[in-house]
């Protein structure tokens, strides 16, 4: 592993997540928001899935933003600034010992690339070793996604179909 | 929100050049999802954005605008193409979704998935795309409210 290429990378992820929530305004958040997926997309990159990383930058910096700005014009014409009131002092005190309590936790968290670990261990090998000859498929991320996981891809395109279904329907009444 | 043309030259000229680049791309990203990075979900979003894209620059009144709300018109048909390849498994005498029983003549049952996993891709692209350009129509739909320019 690189450091030099993972620290900039990280700092970048945590500066544009950072900006996104304490920018005073709607549409710049937005588009920090779009930025924040496209260093997204450099991590998934850099962790070896190349798929999830096309994924991200066309779905997460690309659609995502698209429809958040147009949910924005739609809304807020005049004004997407936003005021925030102090944060509780619950808050100031929980949110700093949940942190501790994630950072501790992911002590146990296998390390990367382990092939021990129980996500590695399970059905990865079998994939892995098989879908080239079963499905003739080179890419094993397309083998798993559409033929042995093909259920989890079809209740996954209902959802997305329903989720138009809805969004036509939520938002019809205002055309008439 | 979405005004009708929108008055640039280099807008119009670049988007006009860029969105079929665009859509070529997605149907190599669709067809080469088996030998690559890419697949089904991605090829639908990019076919929707070059629509969407089409949408902004040229208005919903123009010739973008008109194809569209025709993308519309096919709503739910990558859903049923998928569902009938798993229903077309099962006339072959197998289990929903188990292309190796797919009823196709003369093909061994490895060359059966594969089929099987590029025509569903072909389906869920279909059924993304047309449910992203539904989400941005209706989020675009004229009369916003408070809207100066809807």
């Amino acid at each position: 592993m690189n450091i030099s290429f993972e620290l900039p990378l990280l700092a970048l992820l945590v500066l544009t997540a950072g900006a996104a929530i304490l920018v005073k305004d709607l549409i710049s958040a937005v588009l920090l928001l779009g930025s924040y997926s496209f260093f997204m997309a450099l991590v998934w990159a850099w962790l070896g899935s190349a798929d999830v990383a096309f994924v991200e930058a066309v779905v997460g910096a690309g659609l995502a933003t698209v429809l958040f700005l147009l949910t924005l014009f739609r809304t807020a014409p005049e004004d997407t600034r936003i005021k925030r009131p102090r944060p509780p002092l619950v808050a100031l005190v929980a949110l700093p010992l949940l942190a501790f309590l994630l950072l501790y936790a992911a002590r146990d968290i296998p390390s990367f690339g382990d092939p021990l670990s129980p996500a590695n261990a399970h059905v990865s090998p079998e994939y892995l070793e098989n879908s080239l000859a079963e499905t003739k498929s080179p890419n094993a991320v397309a083998a798993v996604l559409m033929d042995y996981r093909s259920i989890d891809t079809l209740i996954e395109t209902v959802v997305v179909f329903t989720s138009g279904v809805a969004c036509w329907l939520l938002l019809r009444r205002d055309a008439e | 929100m979405i005004r009708s043309p929108f008055g640039s030259v280099i807008v119009t000229r670049t988007c006009s050049m860029l969105i079929p680049l665009v859509q070529i791309f997605a149907l190599y990203v669709l067809f080469f999802g088996q030998y690559g990075p890419g697949g089904g979900f991605v090829a639908g979003v990019m076919v929707a954005a070059s629509i969407v894209v089409g949408l902004i620059v040229f208005g919903r009144e123009g010739v973008s605008g008109q194809r569209a709300s025709s993308v519309l018109a096919g709503d739910g048909t990558g859903l049923i193409l998928y569902v009938a390849i798993g229903g077309a498994c099962m006339i072959g005498g197998g289990e929903f979704l188990n292309y190796s029983d797919a009823p196709v003549p003369g093909v061994p049952p490895p060359y059966r998935r594969y089929l099987g996993i590029l025509l569903t891709q072909v389906g869920v692209a279909a059924d993304v795309a047309v449910a992203a350009v539904s989400i941005v129509f209706s989020l675009s739909r004229s009369g916003a409210r408070g809207g100066s320019d809807g």
